[in-house]
């Protein structure tokens, strides 16, 4: 019986195995408890990738178990091997070997939420049939029991082929020990016989397998015969040989009939399902808990509608008055950081190329962070408690009114704070043609990075009047906001009518219990988010900073940095104290101006004022919004750059100088009718990289970030124009 | 009865046993993956505002659907007295 090999293991090649790292798979449905699993199992211990040519990403990470450790992927959430969605198809290829970069894993870690045991059991029969190693996870098995049902560990192992079960509690670790050690096990576990749910199908299937022989195994076999349009079903036509295509037909319809294999599917497997869950689970008295009943009421209809926008107006007013003083101290302190280095290093293009290139164009980047950690803290402790598919519910019969569906309710009101985790945040969004409609709309949404142009030129240029009950300037402010939502609503319902037409998507969701998040998981998947931002979008916008600074501070003109020498000797003899640094700063003010003038930047200015003067445009303002295109909020620098107040002045200094501004036959460049084009091509055009680069990654292809800026563009071009040539 | 009593036709609170799945709508393959099958008790538990999406509970699962699809699923009431 002892193998004799087994038993003369020399020492140095048990250490060998014991570094040997196996890699288990962890699947589940969503909000099975798995990403709080992951977490907790792997920590700090885990990178972000994507699979090849898609933009599903892959988490990978490691699980120490005693001196050892195993590698863990987390797969996306799914309630099916079925192969519907992007996500589902690749937790199959996954699992089945055939994911390109990805070993086949050595064993399953199946997560099954308690309360969610009939849904769990379906994904977690068909693991069964992998031939691969088990191990389940019970989730939320405390809740359960609490709802009035507990679990026969050992009847559910049972019906499930002796799988190991280990009930555990991630937001307090009970129960991880055991999960771990069945974890470094699994490599040298027993492959659990499969409960044959449907005999009839799994005959022919291993018939079929018998046929592909070594290329087709029999559960292979059985999704090609019930996915006909599933990539496994041309895996077993290639495999069966000519005719498999015919054969396969054949016994769809010998087995289906004219029912579709996947209905027939469920019905077997869910009568099966309902067969364990009678025998496993154990009606306990429910515990009275606190709260219940108060919850019960707000999840009423008309109570939730009413706290679900008191929930958004509460994350908003902390956007704002939080990421405020945040952005000013990150504003604040690369100001001062860059007038350190120009103290230090002699004025000249090294010291340019760090104070307005490198340490502005790291600043732009850094800036957005607040506002996005802020937003998707409230975003995460929304959905880690169940909250957020509650809204999508809430929300669904409003958002159909414009072809989307309740998912793109958060996303789209992210948006108003900032587009770009607005766009990060449609990875909930199901349907591929739904999520990129959204991912369309959400630019036009009245960003807080608008919000200083909207500020400026307003209180400039729009009388501080009322009109009624209404002040013109809020009524101007409200205008633009919903001029953005309009622009995206209209966007929305066109990208559905043509580019994106499809069937009304459906509305299917599983609403998760409220609970309290984990602030583990919480704090890991905002520094994932986080990284996400700084990495994939922060690249592309410090680049192009340094881009907008090359064109604004090149070609150097000497004769204006002599003439500025010669008019500070000048002054410094003649001047001194107060009125000297007066003069100094105006001076090196008209300076900047001139070289901006005929810097590459104030050329293209000139070089496109004859297309944007119809809008009523000079040069300047033109190439103060050509450089607002990375980074909109940039103008207002460019603004008092190019205007000779400086690029930090206050707002009335450049509001005063906005005003007198003339064109070379003295007529004023900021009238009502320019002003107000000038606004509304703000309110609607794409001026932001960080959006670009998110859009490039979210959607995978360019497409889609070209066609919205070429879109916006001409959109904001021509509202411009109309309203200035009508006004 | 003469008209079928479908998912939709439900009031909050009451319950109905699915007998028959019109599965001709793609959406309606994915709610019976979700265990919406024949055989199964289903509570309808509330509606959003408007009357649509509908929530229904299912073996202790809330699922959320639209009225139009609720409508493809026959069933024959449950009177749950206690």
């Amino acid at each position: 019986m002892t193998d004799k090999a087994a038993v003369q293991i020399p020492v140095d090649q048990i250490g060998v195995r014991r570094q040997a790292r196996h890699t288990v798979a962890l699947v589940g449905n969503p909000n099975s408890g798995k990403s709080t699993l992951f977490n907790r199992l792997t920590g700090l211990r885990q990178k972000t990738a994507n699979y090849p040519g898609v933009t599903v990403e892959k988490h990978v990470g490691t699980v120490p178990v005693g001196d050892t450790s195993l590698e863990l992927i987390d797969l996306p959430g799914t309630y099916a091997l079925s192969a519907h969605s992007m996500e589902e198809r690749i937790a199959v290829d996954v699992v089945l070997g055939h994911m390109p970069g990805t070993a086949r894993p050595a064993g399953i870690l199946a997560c099954v939420n308690a309360n969610h045991l009939y849904q769990g059991l379906y994904l977690l029969q068909q693991l069964l049939q992998l031939e691969l190693p088990v191990v389940v996870a019970l989730t939320m098995t405390d809740l359960a029991a609490q709802r009035g049902v507990a679990i026969d560990i050992q009847r559910l192992s049972n019906a499930l082929g002796g799988i190991r079960i280990c009930p555990i509690v991630p937001t307090t670790g009970q129960g991880l020990g055991a999960l771990k050690a069945a974890l470094a096990d699994l490599p040298t576990t027993a492959v659990p016989q499969a409960p044959d749910y449907w005999p009839a199908v799994s005959q022919v299937a291993a018939e079929i397998a018998r046929a592909g022989q070594e290329a087709l195994t029999a559960l292979e076999a059985e999704r090609a015969l019930i996915d006909a349009e599933g990539p496994l079903a041309r895996q077993a036509e290639v495999a069966l040989g000519p005719g498999g295509q015919a054969q396969l037909a054949a016994a769809r319809r010998q087995l289906f009939g004219d029912q579709p294999p996947m209905a027939d599917e469920a019905r077997q497997r869910y009568r099966w399902i309902r067969q364990v869950l009678a025998d496993v689970q154990v009606q306990v008295p429910p515990l009275k808990r606190l709260g219940a009943r108060w919850l019960a009421w707000l999840n009423r209809p008309l109570p939730a509608t009413v706290s679900f926008f008191a929930v958004m107006g509460l994350v908003f007013q902390a956007v704002f008055s939080w990421a405020t003083p945040m952005m000013d101290l990150i504003d604040g302190a690369g100001a001062a950081l860059a007038a350190g280095v120009a103290a230090v290093l002699p004025s000249g293009a090294l010291a340019s190329l760090l104070t307005d290139g490198v340490i502005a164009g790291v600043g732009s980047v850094v800036i957005f962070l607040p506002q996005i950690l802020i937003l998707f803290l409230f975003l995460i402790v929304l959905e880690d408690s169940g909250y957020l598919a509650r809204a999508a519910f809430l929300m669904d019969r409003a958002m159909r009114a414009v072809g989307l569906s309740g998912q793109s309710v958060i996303p789209m009101l992210a948006s108003f704070a900032c587009a770009v985790p607005g766009i990060m945040a449609t990875r909930v969004i199901p349907d591929r043609k739904d999520r990129i409609a959204t991912i369309m709309a959400a630019p036009f949404m009245t960003c807080s990075a608008r919000l200083p142009v909207y500020a400026l030129m307003i209180a400039a240029f729009v009388p501080n009047t009322s009109l009624g009950f209404f002040n013109v300037q809020g009524l101007v402010l409200f205008g633009l906001y919903l001029l953005g939502i309009l622009g995206g609503v209209l966007t929305a319902l066109l990208m559905k009518g043509t580019a994106l037409r499809g069937p009304t998507p459906s509305f299917i969701l599983t609403l998760p219990e409220f609970s309290v998040p984990d602030w583990r998981n919480v704090a890991l998947k905002l520094l994932d988010r986080a990284r996400i931002f700084l990495k994939r979008a922060g690249t592309i916008i410090f680049f192009v900073a340094l881009v907008v600074w090359a064109l604004a501070y090149f070609p150097r003109s000497p004769a204006i940095a002599e003439n500025l020498a010669a008019g500070q000797a000048e002054a410094a003899a003649n001047l001194a104290g107060a009125a000297l640094d007066t003069e100094l700063t105006r001076l090196e003010n008209q300076a900047a101006s001139a070289q901006l003038a005929q810097s590459w930047l104030g050329r293209a200015g000139r070089a496109a004022e004859p297309a944007f003067a119809p809008l009523g445009w000079d040069w300047r303002v033109t190439a103060a919004v050509i450089a607002g295109f990375p980074a909109r909020e940039v103008m207002i620098a460019v603004l008092g750059t190019v205007y000779a107040v400086g690029d930090e002045s206050d707002e009335q200094t450049l509001a005063a100088r906005l005003r007198s501004a003339r064109w070379p036959d003295g007529e004023l460049v900021f009238t009502l009718p320019m002003v107000l084009g000038l606004l509304v091509f703000y309110a609607l055009c794409l001026q932001c990289a960080a959006t670009l680069a998110v859009m490039r990654r979210e959607t995978g292809t360019w497409r889609w970030p070209v066609s919205a800026w070429l879109y916006m563009t001409a959109l904001g071009y021509l509202a411009a124009l109309a309203i200035h040539q009508l006004a | 009865m003469s008209t079928q009593l479908t998912l939709a036709d439900l009031k909050p609170g009451q319950s109905g046993r699915i007998e028959h799945i019109d599965t001709s709508d793609p959406g309606v393959l994915r709610l019976m993956v979700l265990g919406l099958v024949e055989d199964t008790p289903v509570r309808f538990t509330q509606a959003a505002i408007g009357g649509d999406p509908m929530e229904f509970n299912v073996f202790g699962i809330a699922i959320s659907l639209r009225r139009e699809q609720a409508r493809k699923f026959a069933i024959t009431r449950i009177d749950e007295r206690d």
